[in-house]
């Protein structure tokens, strides 16, 4: 097995699926000769060649469209939208047409779409690049949100993306693109959407998080560890649909649950969590459920950027609140 | 992406005027149904004039039919189609069957002369989405109700074409005021950009509901937005089917030879309202604009040059009449006896794969709701 960074098992699962299925388009801004500005897609169009692996003009809705446009004609599209923070560009694509095409033509056309995009803050990008906008991905029925925190699971993720016959947006923290290594095998493999992953055991606490924030999560519950309690850490994975059983599971033995996302408290995916918990599983609760969020406010730009991210002494300082309840 | 060096003063109003002037309006029938253009004269049989003849008397009994079920609650969202019909039937018309439509919201004419069932069109104009659930072999998009969402689908149908090697084409429709959205642009260039095999028709009817055209955009022809895109765009009397069909007939041939989309304004008009739903037409028109562009009607027109022909008789036109009535009867009675939609039957087409866990759960609570 090779030791991979995220964004080489990226490139690892486009390649893998360009050479499964000739129905698998990439395209995007840059992403041909320039193999993608983070080189996502470093030599895919040399390999697969300009048919299927191509640059486009630089318009978001445009990319979109031809996402739309190309699943219509038995296509697999795999379209890279630049920087997340350029979706409302897309977003009529995404949220207005891809999500409805299976209702409006009464399940006659489907949209096998992956949208792969980078996200994420902690790497000081300009303006609108680095915001958290998967909560109103979350709030679309039809499109499934997929957000990796290892390399391993992001090439089984984008894997089970492309080959999903749903529109999946499947989102890449920036922060972790090259932050470590880890053992990635070659070839093909799948790792199911819709289901979390403990990433860690433990029996006090439960921590549910997703992308950058599962390493907080856990560097927190190390040192939760040092004094003597026992966290759970849940990756989500899929943000949306949740996998409600994995984490009442948990919540069901430790008693006890934070959810700790990076993007802003308001809305969201971390409320989603805790409603669906309150919904499930209150009467084992011994404790309310927090949240560990950015504050309610437009991602700042990098002055302000460091405070402004939830990190693991947030994460403890939560987490003790709920244990100590 | 290379251009001249300039040795001369610039004059930027200039260089605007020569690429405006050299738009003019293809018309090949004049008002009394002449002949106007022989050297534009498409090839076309007589047959064939007789049955996009027939469409048009079809479409138009259509549309007044349509009009009053929507009075009566028989038919739900509709958008009025008379006046369109050379511009919405003879493009359809120049297709083949293995050609692709995007269509807007007023286009399901066109969608229907491609193969839609007549019942279909009026299950989705009633809200049901077993509406637009197309039947195999019928290549066709639902109406698009985001304006302008078509043109950059559009790119990716002909592009899409394109890759498999297929002789089609991808049509799609907006209005005038659609030329003003991103999308339209983005659309074009999009095409352009691929040589993609796509005909972009813009149905320049002059009111984006009321809004007219003057104030949409500073460009004296919305055929010349093709220019930006590096396209040819045509200008061609609407309210003429032998000048609609020759374009759209050209623009096929081109696309199909690997030569790329193609721009069509079409200059018509709708005499109806913008939908049904509310819109006084009387508002922002006036009684002797109507008039005017009633008297470029592409049925009288289109009436009196095939009469001249001595192809086109009042019995003909009174047989497609009581086709027509006796077809919607039919369709409507099939679109009765379609069952109830559910709230449950919506929620297990949301996806391809299997139900997510909430969905799943709340199919079980609607299912015991419906089923009281």
């Amino acid at each position: 097995m090779a030791q991979m960074t995220m964004i080489q098992a990226i490139t690892d699962a486009l390649r893998t699926e360009l050479g499964n299925d000739p129905n698998v388009l990439v395209f995007g801004e840059d992403v041909g000769v320039n193999g993608g500005v983070f080189r996502a897609t470093e030599g895919l169009q040399k390999e697969f060649g300009e048919d299927r692996v191509f640059d486009t003009p630089l318009a978001e809705s445009g990319i979109g469209g031809l996402a739309v446009g190309l699943a219509l004609q038995g296509f697999r599209p795999v379209p890279e939208i630049q920087f997340f923070g350029f979706v409302f560009e897309v977003f009529d694509s995404i949220a207005g047409q891809l999500a409805r095409m299976r209702y409006r033509s009464g399940g006659r056309y489907t949209s096998p779409v992956t949208i792969r995009s980078p996200f994420g803050g902690g790497v000081h990008t300009p303006d609108m690049h680095a915001d958290s906008l998967e909560g109103l991905m979350a709030q679309t029925p039809g499109v499934k949100v997929v957000i990796p925190s290892t390399p391993y699971d992001a090439k089984g993720l984008l894997i089970s993306s492309i080959r999903d016959n749903d529109t999946v947006v499947f989102l890449e923290h920036m922060k972790l693109y090259r932050s470590f290594r880890q053992e990635v095998p070659e070839g093909e493999y799948t790792i199911p959407l819709g289901k979390a992953d403990v990433k860690r055991e433990g029996t006090d606490v439960t921590i549910v998080t997703y992308g950058a924030m599962v390493h907080e999560s856990l560097k927190a519950a190390e040192e939760l560890e040092k004094e003597g309690y026992s966290a759970e850490v849940i990756d989500l994975r899929t943000v949306s649909p949740l996998d409600m059983e994995t984490i009442i599971a948990s919540v069901e033995k430790t008693g006890r649950a934070i959810v700790v996302q990076e993007a802003q408290k308001q809305a969201g995916v971390a409320a989603n969590v805790v409603a669906e918990i309150n919904d499930r599983a209150i009467l084992t609760l011994e404790a309310p459920v927090l949240r560990v969020a950015a504050p309610d406010t437009v991602f700042p730009f990098p002055q302000a950027e460091t405070v402004w991210l939830p990190n693991y002494k947030d994460v403890i300082e939560t987490a003790k609140k709920v244990l100590t309840f | 992406m290379a251009s001249k060096t300039k040795t001369t003063p610039l004059d930027s109003v200039a260089n605007l005027s020569k690429i405006e002037d050299q738009f003019e309006t293809l018309q090949i029938l004049n008002e009394e149904g002449e002949v106007v253009n022989e050297a534009a004269m498409p090839d076309i049989s007589d047959e064939q004039l007789q049955e996009l003849m027939k469409r048009m008397v079809y479409t138009r009994i259509l549309d007044q039919r349509s009009i009053s079920l929507n009075r009566q609650g028989r038919l739900g969202f509709y958008a009025p189609t008379a006046g369109q019909e050379a511009s919405q039937l003879a493009t359809q018309f120049a297709l083949e069957k293995e050609d692709f439509i995007l269509p807007g919201y007023r286009d399901v004419p066109q969608i229907i002369w491609h193969g839609l069932p007549l019942s279909q069109a009026f299950l989705w104009s009633r809200g049901h989405f077993e509406g637009m659930n197309i039947p195999e072999g019928v290549n066709v998009l639902h109406p698009q109700i985001i304006i302008g969402a078509q043109y950059v689908q559009t790119a990716g149908v002909a592009l899409g074409m394109k890759k498999r090697g297929a002789k089609s084409v991808a049509i799609t429709y907006t209005g005038d005021g659609g030329t003003s959205q991103g999308d339209f642009y983005e659309g074009i260039n999009f095409a352009g950009a691929y040589k993609a095999p796509a005909i972009f028709v813009v149905q320049n009817n002059q009111f984006a509901i009321s809004t007219p055209v003057e104030k949409q955009t500073a460009a004296k022809t919305l055929a010349q937005k093709a220019v930006a895109a590096g396209i040819p765009g045509v200008q061609v009397d609407g309210m003429d089917p032998l000048a609609v069909y020759a374009a759209t007939r050209q623009a096929r041939e081109r696309a199909i030879n690997g030569e790329g989309p193609t721009l069509i304004e079409t200059l018509t008009y709708r005499y109806g309202p913008h939908t049904m739903a509310g819109d006084d037409p009387t508002r922002y028109r006036t009684a002797d604009l109507d008039n005017e562009w009633e008297k470029k009607d592409p049925l009288v027109r289109f009436r009196k040059f095939l009469e001249k022909k001595g192809i086109w008789s009042e019995e003909q036109e009174t047989e497609v009449i009581e086709k027509a009535k006796e077809d919607i009867k039919e369709a409507i009675k099939t679109a009765d006896a379609a069952p109830k939609q559910k709230v449950t039957d919506l929620m297990s087409i949301m996806y391809e794969e299997e139900m997510p866990q909430n969905l799943k759960e709340q199919y079980e609570m609607y299912k015991a709701k419906e089923s009281k």
